[in-house]
């Protein structure tokens, strides 16, 4: 039924909407190759089908507007989903860009001017749609970055006990302010709940040591030192120490080891404990 | 001395992630001309020196890499520019322990002494450039 100054391809969309959505999700899964359950992109079509209707007519010019508010939603978490799942935004937006191509097939045999006029609108309506996919997509991505390096920032700092009454922090790859603060906190925290009297900072993972770092390092190492502890750093590999000597870099009187392993037996002799094997204790 | 393998790698430093990146573009050209694991090292160094120091005291500029020869020898020549503040005293700001920060005042000086050629260009009002070669051998 043709209403009163009702657009044609309005009518034609919702007469024919179990085809046209039949066609597009078809089309969608050809570009996600399988990866999306086939329920699952009909729930999706389906929703943004049903969003899409009303503001079919539209050029897409206005899709920041209010009338846009619910397919906006619905597109901006479907390329999160798409996002978190590993999409590229290229096949996020081509699902959008994919029910163009069903319009088109479906009229093709139209002549009518007023329709052909409808579907450029329609045409740019799904150009501004889909590049709004772009934008929430790489919104998303910036997001999941963040959490990413902020969950990174717990995970590579552990304060580990190695001993009684010595602890240490191995650290792994770049130290730059924001990690220093989390590993010297950790630090001195672990040190009060345990009482301990030793800390090692072991840098073997550390790849480059600049002043910067340095510092960082003497920091809080000085921090340990205030509380009472003693503070080691091991883990100074053969091109490290002779790229500190260049720099110029002192260490003053903190005590420094090659390896983890001379920094624990530094640690234990002088708490007073000897290790030695089995068979020489007699 | 002439540059080889094409045109120099250009990476904005404008956030400490940038000095990051710096580091890692170094040290892949330091890898691709063979340099020693020390020397690999050495270089990486200065270049996260001097990146920071672009960053900080000259509010961000750009690093150009490249790989350069002279005759049989290869090296990475690494260059740092920023139209910042300049740098009034050179020598001062060549002495070890000096700092208009709150650094070590080791960044610039200990830098010259890591790699094999220093080259620094500054103006006050106009900005800074550093250039620095590491050869292999």
């Amino acid at each position: 039924m043709v209403g009163v100054g009702e657009r044609r391809l309005v009518v034609v969309l919702r007469e024919r909407r179990d085809e046209v959505l039949e066609q597009w999700v078809r089309a969608a899964a050809a570009t996600l190759r399988g990866r999306v359950t086939a329920a699952e992109l009909e729930r999706e079509s389906r929703e943004l089908y049903t969003a899409l209707l009303p503001v079919v007519g539209d050029n897409g010019r206005d899709v920041s507007g209010e009338r846009y508010a619910e397919i906006r939603s619905l597109l901006a978490e479907l390329s999160r989903t798409r996002a978190r799942a590993g999409y590229t935004p290229s096949e996020t937006a081509s699902s959008v860009f994919a029910l163009k191509r069903v319009v088109f097939e479906l009229t093709e045999h139209d002549a009518d001017p007023d329709l052909f006029r409808e579907l450029m609108d329609f045409s740019s309506l799904l150009d501004a749609l889909g590049l709004f996919t772009f934008e929430t997509f790489a919104r998303a991505r910036e997001e999941i970055i963040a959490e990413q390096s902020e969950q990174l920032l717990e995970l590579t700092t552990p304060v580990v006990k190695l001993w009684e009454g010595v602890l240490a922090v191995p650290l792994v790859g770049t130290l730059d302010s924001a990690r220093t603060q989390v590993v010297m906190e950790k630090l001195l925290e672990s040190l009060v709940e345990t009482g301990a009297e030793h800390a090692i900072i072991d840098i073997t993972g550390v790849l480059a040591v600049d002043t910067q770092v340095a510092q960082h390092l003497l920091k809080t190492a000085f921090a340990a030192r205030l509380m009472g502890a003693e503070c080691t750093i091991s883990g100074i590999r053969p091109q490290i120490a002779q790229t500190i000597v260049a720099l110029g870099i002192e260490f003053g009187d903190i005590t420094t080891k090659a390896s983890l392993a001379d920094a624990l037996r530094h640690a234990l002799r002088s708490e007073g404990v000897e290790v030695v094997a089995a068979d020489r204790v007699r | 001395m002439t540059a080889a393998g094409g045109e120099p790698e250009e990476l904005p430093i404008a956030g400490d992630d940038d000095v990051v990146r710096v580091r890692q573009l170094v040290r892949t050209y330091a890898q691709r001309v063979k340099l020693s694991l020390v020397n690999q090292t050495k270089l990486v160094t200065a270049a996260s020196e001097l990146a920071r120091n672009t960053l900080v005291y000259g509010g961000g500029g750009v690093a150009r890499i490249e790989v350069v020869t002279d005759g049989v020898r290869q090296g990475v020549r690494a260059v740092f520019h920023d139209d910042g503040p300049g740098i009034p005293d050179v020598t001062l700001a060549l002495a070890d322990g000096w700092s208009s920060g709150s650094g070590l005042g080791l960044g610039l000086s200990g830098s010259r002494r890591l790699v094999d050629e220093f080259d620094l260009d500054t103006e006050v009002g106009r900005g800074t450039t550093v250039t620095v070669v590491k050869w292999r051998g």
